[in-house]
């Protein structure tokens, strides 16, 4: 078995052990990497010397009996959306080619004391904006379990790259369902946690009131212990919440006495795949053998939820892209005549079709005559989608469903149907409305041998819980241990 | 015809906090050094994040306290959107809908006895914009973006449209401008921008059936003057007749413009304007969390405002009974100078005559010294020393002013105090007399070397007195005049 075989709580026992180096980890990621990401192309950019000398300096100071991090010389790798000191973040944008942010992301400040080995720079759809990858600048991602389809996005190469064992665990980030649709889709382990558990300081902002840091990891184990290393308050962001961090991977062994499972009977309902419902329905079976309480919860407003969510997402997002506007920094045409060509042209250059279209959906329902209709109509039904699920957590604890209507979509298929795509996040975008914590894991196989996720939400703040829940049917299954060509 | 004039104007207060009001960078004034004072949040980089800076909001309630408005129990921030160079997000943080307080009022003195009230329609906290910087070679260099200023807090204040005269508006600023550095709220320095303002004017003609016809709305961005304030209204409200006896056109005919002031040639000229109507598309920021204040919040800065100048200057007319002039005069100079008479009036006992050497004698100093009161040695307890020995008649007002002098000329070597004041008194013989033994036996020798004079003042010429006191003052020096006329009348009647 190579390491590449280990998932990362695996590969954390014998870091510590002394039966690996982080240096031999590191190298083993960067050779997969070399090997496979032609195929792939989850990364945009590996700086391979720095990744190995950050792995030596933390196996120096293993050797010299220094107390270490919870990832002391785990490597991760890092959505393009994540600020690194140094390093380039692109949001897969043409806008930033090139930029190189003199700061690091509150999660990369955590990751350093953890202790982390900062891998690389993963691909994605364009400023977080996409499904499938096939909107990154830079050339689409393939699905490691087939590489003529798309992987999901937008955290497209984050979730790829762990499928593919390029690297153990990745962090990306979750609008409307950027971790867990591409996690289910490439048959792994993505959380979306509460909104306010992880610091979105130095998250390059797509919908700010939306946006959440998540990891992906090969088992719930490892996705816990990253999260646990991530959480937490920070000042810097004023949506952070003060809430004490559990220690999840401590707990997330400990299997739930008495839970209680919601189902929504609109989940199953048309346009789901019928393999997937199929597979979902036998995870709540499972769950049911486990000794778990299964009853269904009514979410009558969760039909309004793409609506909602494309009216405030592009709403905040053509607000928050309004500042690459070719002066201060990324990029700027070279030929117009005044300040406003200047613009329109670094604009129209610099942002990609689908970030276009959403910029301009939110100029719209932000502008004079339309915001009551769109923005603040939209601001209503999201507070009542989030009152649907506070009723429903009176009930219940975890609500179990799909995480995606299809399995991975072949590259190109929904590429000119924004609409089609956007009904890919119809399970995930609820979750981000309501700020509810969010987990996909691997639940099954189609025929055509494509991976199925299962999805579980919770109460906010309540990871701990859904952690365990996730946990106790993967150790009940082997769904999780399967991997690409394998 | 004739016409009214209508004056609103929006004034920009820079706080003087000392970090920016969504990060901790320096709001010094540093135009020198630009984009120095600078890091990713105000820059606006990619993923950086705004936190309220609290000390910036309790100075905006100050200042709006100040105002007489209210304080929302709730407050947000808005996104104001618009491309400029100076604005690195692509927007400001500012409030809209829901700014943090309304409806206040400023009482102005118009000079003809009736105070004009200006109300306050509202007061919000906002960040400011950085400076575009424009080659001014003549040889077409590219624009340059200085953000140091950028993210410095500023409170807009918006008037009612209550004023009525050029004059009126300029009172109304000295007014604010008086107010906001008394509350230490703001600097208030107009030079460095620290307090700017726009005007928005127009004139209600009157028409022969007694109706009156609105002219179309200008406002004048950016004055950075009270003078220029008032001309560029002066120039306007001509402007406007002129052009309204020209063209007849109302507010119906013509929408809002703007237009900036020359200074240098007295008269406002047209802005570049915006190619199309501005939306601003003004939505809160989901990166900031609500404001909400209790009762007791706001309480708690009220408690630890100082007096208004203008509930002050009641006061010092009331309590001390100073005349206006005197009050405005002090009042004028800052709350340091008003500390520093406030000291030395309740020390000495005897306001009038300490109003009279802070606006005399302390002023013209500073004023010769080129010193700020916190630099001047007299500091107010050894001037109110100096004064209680005239009120407890140990010194006459002439020798206070002989010790006031000396303690200045030897600051240097001696740091004036009330010791200093009592040896120079020594030193020099000042003291006034007060053995009435000796005045008595003076007093005799005089009356008895007078004859004369003391018959023309037993036969009614009062005047005669004076040559009588005089002689006496000669023989006991640092007697009191007073004393010795009400001496020589006791023995004479
Ligand atoms: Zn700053």
């Amino acid at each position: 078995m190579g390491l590449s075989d280990l998932s990362a709580s695996e590969l954390l026992d014998q870091l510590q052990s002394g039966a690996v180096s982080s240096r031999e980890v590191t190298q083993a990621c960067l050779a997969a990497i070399t090997v496979q990401d032609t195929a792939v192309h989850a990364f945009l950019h590996v700086d391979a010397a720095d990744a190995l000398q950050q792995a030596a300096a933390i196996d120096e100071r293993r050797v010299r009996g220094e107390s270490l991090g919870l990832l002391a010389g785990l490597p991760v790798a890092l959505k393009d959306v994540l600020c690194q000191q140094g390093q380039p973040a692109t949001c897969a944008s043409k806008m930033l080619s090139g930029f190189i942010p003199p700061y690091d992301a509150h999660v990369v400040t955590k990751l350093k004391q953890a202790d982390a080995v900062l891998l690389g720079r993963t691909n994605m759809d364009e400023f977080a904006m996409g499904s499938s990858s096939e909107n990154s600048a830079f050339g689409v991602t393939r699905n490691p379990w087939d590489l003529s389809r798309i992987p999901g996005g937008s955290s497209s190469g984050s979730a790829a790259a762990v499928a593919a064992r390029m690297t153990p665990v990745s962090l990306g980030s979750d609008t409307g369902g950027s971790i867990r649709q591409p996690a289910g889709l490439c048959g792994i382990v993505g959380m979306k946690p509460t909104y306010g558990r992880i610091s979105r300081y130095g998250l390059i902002a797509y919908a700010s009131s939306l946006d959440q840091i998540g990891p992906f990891g090969t088992d719930v184990r490892s996705v816990a212990t990253v999260l646990e290393a991530i959480s937490g308050h920070d000042p810097r962001d004023s949506t952070s919440v003060n809430q004490p961090v559990p220690e999840y991977s401590k707990s997330v062994d400990q299997p739930l006495t008495g839970l209680k499972i919601g189902i929504v009977p609109e989940h199953f309902s048309a346009g789901l795949d019928t393999e997937i419902a199929a597979a979902v329905k036998s995870a709540i079976d499972v769950y049911r053998s486990l000794g778990a309480e299964v009853r269904e919860v009514a979410l009558p407003h969760a039909k309004y939820c793409i609506a909602t969510y494309y009216l405030i997402a592009c709403s905040e997002a053509s607000s928050n892209l309004s500042r690459y506007d070719g002066i201060h920094y990324g990029h700027r045409a070279t030929s117009f005549k005044n300040l406003n060509e200047m613009y329109a042209a670094s604009r129209g250059e610099g942002f990609g079709a689908e970030v276009k279209r959403r910029i301009m959906l939110g100029t719209y329902a932000l502008s004079t005559g339309y915001y009551d209709q769109y923005y603040v109509k939209a601001l209503k039904v999201r507070r009542l989608i989030r009152q649907d699920f506070d009723a429903a957590f009176q009930q219940v604890d975890v609500i179990a469903g799909p995480v995606t209507p299809t399995a991975a979509f072949a590259i190109g298929e929904k590429a000119n149907d924004p609409l089609a795509m956007y009904l890919s996040d119809i399970y995930t975008i609820s979750a981000n409305l309501a700020g509810l914590p969010a987990i996909s894991l691997p639940c099954g196989f189609t025929t055509g041998g494509l991976p199925i996720g299962l999805q579980l939400q919770g109460r906010p703040f309540d990871e701990d819980r859904v952690l365990r829940a996730a946990r106790m049917y993967e150790a009940t299954t082997d769904w999780h241990t399967r991997r690409p060509n394998g | 015809m004739s016409y009214d004039v209508i004056i609103g104007l929006e004034v920009h207060v820079q706080l003087q906090t000392q970090t920016k009001i969504f990060c901790g960078c320096s709001t010094a004034f540093n135009p020198d050094q630009p984009n120095v004072q600078t890091c990713p949040v105000c820059l606006g980089l990619p993923g950086a994040l705004p936190v309220l800076n609290r000390h910036a909001m309790r100075l905006a309630v100050k200042t709006a306290l100040g105002l007489g408005c209210q304080i929302a129990k709730f407050t947000k921030w808005d996104r104001k959107q618009y491309f400029y160079p100076d604005l690195p997000k692509g927007y400001q943080i500012s409030q809209y809908d829901l700014p943090f307080s309304f409806d206040g009022h400023v009482d102005v003195d118009t000079g003809s006895g009736e105070p004009r009230r200006v109300r306050i329609l509202r007061a919000h906290l906002e960040e400011d914009a950085g400076k575009n910087v424009h080659d001014e070679s003549g040889r077409g260099r590219d624009s340059q973006v200085d953000l140091n200023r950028a993210g410095t807090p500023l409170v807009e204040i918006v008037t009612q449209p209550d004023l009525r005269t050029a004059a009126e508006a300029r009172t109304f600023l000295q007014a604010m401008h008086s107010l906001l550095t008394f509350l230490e709220v703001s600097d208030c320095n107009m030079q460095e921008g620290s307090l700017r303002c726009d005007a928005n004017v127009n004139l209600h003609v009157h028409q022969p059936d007694g109706s009156k016809v609105a002219t179309p709305i200008v406002e004048v961005k950016n004055i950075n003057s009270f003078r220029f304030t008032e001309q560029a209204i002066l120039h306007e409200v001509d402007r406007q007749w002129e052009l309204f006896q020209k063209t007849g056109k109302t507010i119906k005919d013509a929408p809002k413009t703007t237009r900036g002031f020359d200074p240098d040639r007295g008269v406002t000229t047209p802005m570049r304007e915006k190619e199309e109507a501005a939306d601003y598309r003004y939505f809160p920021d989901p990166d900031l969390v609500p404001v909400t204040f209790t009762d007791a919040d706001i309480e708690a800065i009220r408690s630890e405002m100082c007096e208004t100048p203008v509930s002050r200057r009641a006061r010092f007319l009331g309590e001390y009974q100073l005349s206006a002039y005197d009050a405005d005069v002090i009042l004028d100079q800052g709350r340091a100078v008003a500390d520093y008479f406030e000291t030395v009036a309740k020390g000495s006992g005897d306001p009038k005559q300490a109003a009279n050497w802070v606006t005399q004698d302390v002023l013209r100093e500073l004023k010769e010294r080129r010193l700020t009161l916190d630099a001047f040695s007299i500091n107010a307890d050894v001037l109110m020393s100096l004064l209680k020995r005239v009120s407890d008649k140990q010194l006459t007002i002439k020798s206070a002013r002989e010790v006031f002098l000396l303690l200045l000329e030897q600051a240097e070597e001696h740091a004036p105090s009330t010791v200093r004041i009592d040896a120079i008194i020594a030193e020099k013989g000042l003291a006034l007399v007060q053995d009435t033994g000796a005045m008595e036996t003076a007093i005799a020798a005089v009356l008895a070397r007078n004859a004369k004079a003391v018959a023309d003042f037993k036969s009614g010429k009062q005047a005669a007195v004076g040559a009588l006191i005089g002689q006496v003052m000669k023989e006991l020096k640092g007697a009191d005049a007073a004393v010795v006329r009400e001496k020589i009348i006791a023995a004479l009647s």
